[in-house]
């Protein structure tokens, strides 16, 4: 026997953009007319590539394009892609959500999929039957749910409480309820998407652990995340999805090495021309420069030093109370440090035609290596332009501490001044 | 997972034994895939448990209210319609007469609006995890059944009342007609809700349509007048209800007082499966895209 548990042939998915208005139902007639004389859909053949970086004129898209893959049983794959990359809509595929526009998926075995946890939490039942109905929601029968209640509540942690409405949860009690039905699901196949980036870090772990057991048990788990540390971790096998068609697909590793390549690629491109970018567009930012004190702008900068960072934009319409953020990630995608003007309850009012933020750092606690830079403006209203990997900043090492030592590198991100001392208590 | 159960979740896999299920872009005109939904029936009765007790939750009466509304909606209707209008009620005690057909059109209007919104209430639930999409309306259908039971049971004993203070009601042999009668409001309900829910998703404006349309449908049934007292160049438009027959029926079953007939029954039973036909189609076709679409 065969140990292919989930093959994809040729499958691929067309959306509409735009609005169901009244047009809609035009094209719904013509196709039906269409299907009526056994003619093939009129709109599907005119559709484009999932490019965003390009204005299409056609109104349909493909999120995916003929994807083919297989994957094993016993197989743990991480499916990395930048956001809108189809990722998405392939796991939506998988666990039935949504059919395929053409292709087809065989799957062998029971798919429980985990796009969110906590589906169908009802506020007002309780702790205990909202277990159940999660459970029998996600496929599971009630006495599936009743020999594994005392283990799952014990994995939640929220034994206090398990009669308690949950409306009355804290939201990460919510979700660590959620997380407790999801792992006792036992599926053939367990398709997760960046569930776990909520929830306390203790929880995360507890999850990445169980997990792991579930792959263990030679069960085939499915992977979605942008936190590469965490896809690094769990899987040994991975796939790379860009712009709806799969770019590269190996061993884990080489597959986020690829993924982080070509994110440095992109953080080179200066900022105007940039189009991989989400908002409404109502401020573009145009350039990112990094200053140290008394250097010229440059993309090195020395541990420690005393830095400014100007963002150049263009106001296209008028924008209330933009809130400007930054954020420094790793190359594995683990977020460092952020910056913004809210946290700081900076309010810029006026925002010019052409200007620039300026955000400027004391002391910057970066440990030497290589950051990726977000920038995002937000407002009230949703985000109105933010760009991933804006910048690519390389922190050489320099003597902070004035003594010539630096923490090892590779066991830290950030240093701090400190201090020690000894002290005799009697 | 047990071989009973492998059996059970084999879907499509006629052609190739090899797949437990294969995902499509499209599947027949007519693949309801019952086999499944039984196998979801644990979900069902919690659906159908979460829907009563989300109902009442932070309320004093509680499910006094399943009694209480049509009460005071009889009451409103003996004035009304009774007392200041006079319309007949085939010389029924009023409170009786408006009591039972408030009772059935609430049945089956209350199922057929909330199983319309199937779709739309639930999006955020089917956008998230695959179970069979008919659990819902089924649930949706069966709590109405279950209200609809406690309804029931206060008319018999509103009925018991006037039949020990020797009101003129007679109840007979078509009494027995009664589990028919329900099955086909259920049934009808059922129908119509998948297939206003299915339009639903893509054309909001069927929302409206069923909104203003209930309401409206109320008054071309005999709900609060007899068929008797309707003048014979308008029968046929109120004959064309296939609710008609079914409140006709019950009046006649329990009361003695009624316009029955088989062929209108048996009408009403051919509407019945046409409208589930018609809606199954419709769903199934639905059903596997709408998350494009809501």
């Amino acid at each position: 026997m065969n140990n292919t548990v989930i093959k994809v042939e040729n499958l691929s998915k067309q959306y509409r953009l735009g609005l169901v208005g009244t047009g809609s139902l035009g094209h719904d007639l013509n196709r039906w007319w269409a299907k009526l004389r056994g003619k093939p859909d009129p709109y599907l053949k005119i559709g484009e590539s999932n490019d965003r970086t390009q204005n299409g004129d056609s109104e349909y898209v493909w999120a995916l394009k003929d994807i083919n893959f297989e994957v094993k049983r016993g197989e743990v794959l991480g499916i990395i892609g930048r956001n809108g990359a189809g990722k998405s809509t392939l796991l939506k595929i998988l666990s039935r959500v949504t059919a395929p526009t053409t292709g087809n998926v065989k799957v062998k075995g029971r798919i429980a999929s985990l796009l969110e946890v906590g589906t169908g939490f009802h506020p007002e039942l309780t702790g205990r039957e909202n277990i159940y109905l999660n459970g029998a929601i996600n496929g599971m029968t009630k006495s599936e749910v009743t020999q594994k209640l005392d283990e799952i509540v014990d994995f939640s942690g929220c034994e206090r409480y398990i009669d308690t409405p949950v409306k009355r949860y804290s939201s990460g009690m919510t979700v660590r309820l959620g997380f407790s039905v999801a792992a006792y699901l036992e599926p053939e196949i367990l398709i997760v998407d960046e569930v776990l980036a909520v929830g306390d870090a203790e929880f995360q772990k507890k999850c990445i652990g169980k997990m792991k057991d579930v792959a263990g048990l030679g069960r085939t788990v499915l992977f979605v995340s942008h936190n590469m540390a965490a896809v690094e971790n769990l899987c040994g096998a991975g796939l790379l999805i860009e712009a709806g068609m799969i770019s590269f697909r190996g061993f884990c590793k080489n597959v986020v090495d690829k993924y982080i390549r070509e994110r440095e690629i992109c953080a080179d491109i200066k900022l105007s021309d940039r189009k991989d970018r989400y908002g409404s567009g109502g401020i573009r930012f145009k350039e990112i420069v990094f200053v140290e004190k008394g250097k010229k702008p440059s993309f090195e900068l020395s541990c420690g030093c005393s830095v400014t960072i100007f963002l150049y934009y263009e106001r296209n319409i008028k924008v209330d109370r933009p809130e400007c953020s930054l954020a420094f990630y790793d190359l594995k995608g683990n977020r460092i440090l952020y910056m913004g003007t809210r946290i700081q309850k900076k309010l810029f009012l006026n925002v010019f035609l052409k200007g620039k933020f300026e955000c400027k750092i004391d002391r910057l606690p970066l440990l030497p290596g290589e950051y990726l830079v977000n920038v995002a403006l937000d407002s009230p209203d949703g985000v109105i332009d933010h760009i991933e990997s804006a910048a690519r900043v390389n922190i050489l090492p320099s003597d902070v501490y004035g003594n010539g030592y630096l923490p090892p590198p590779g066991e830290a991100y950030v240093f701090c001044d400190h201090h020690w001392k000894l002290t005799d208590i009697d | 997972m047990n071989t009973a159960e492998r059996v059970a979740c084999i879907v499509d896999s006629e052609n190739e034994p090899d797949w437990d299920f294969i995902i499509r872009p499209g599947k027949g005109l007519f693949d309801l895939q019952l086999k499944e939904l039984w196998r979801y029936r644990d979900l069902i009765m919690l659906f159908v448990r979460r829907n009563f007790v989300s109902k009442f939750k932070q309320t004093i009466l509680g499910p006094a209210w399943f009694v209480i509304q049509p009460l005071l909606s009889t009451i409103m209707f003996t004035i009304v319609f009774g007392n200041i209008a006079q319309l007949s009620t085939d010389g029924l005690p009023k409170m009786l007469f408006y009591l039972s057909g408030n009772v059935l059109w609430l049945y089956f209007s209350s199922s057929l609006t909330l199983c319309s919104s199937t779709f739309v209430n639930n999006a955020h639930i089917f956008g998230k995890v695959y179970f069979p999409r008919l659990v819902v309306p089924v649930s949706i259908v069966i709590s109405q059944s279950l209200t609809f039971a406690l309804q029931f049971a206060f008319f018999l004993c509103f009925m018991g009342y006037y039949v020990s203070a020797g009101a003129e009601i007679r109840p007979n042999m078509y009494i027995f007609l009664f589990p028919v009668l329900v099955l086909l409001m259920a049934g009808m309900s059922l129908g119509f809700g998948i297939i206003f829910s299915s339009m639903t998703t893509k054309y909001r404006d069927m929302r409206f349509l069923l909104e203003f349309g209930v309401r409206l449908a109320m008054y071309a049934t005999p709900a609060i007048y007899p068929l008797s007292s309707i003048p014979d160049k308008y029968k046929f438009f109120i004959l064309a209800n296939p609710m008609t027959p079914i409140i006709e029926t019950f009046r006649y079953g329990f009361m003695g007082q009624g316009t029955f007939s088989w062929a209108y029954l048996g009408y009403s039973a051919a509407f019945t499966a046409v409208v589930l036909f018609v809606g199954a189609v419709l769903f199934t076709s639905v059903e596997r895209t709408f998350m494009d679409t809501v």
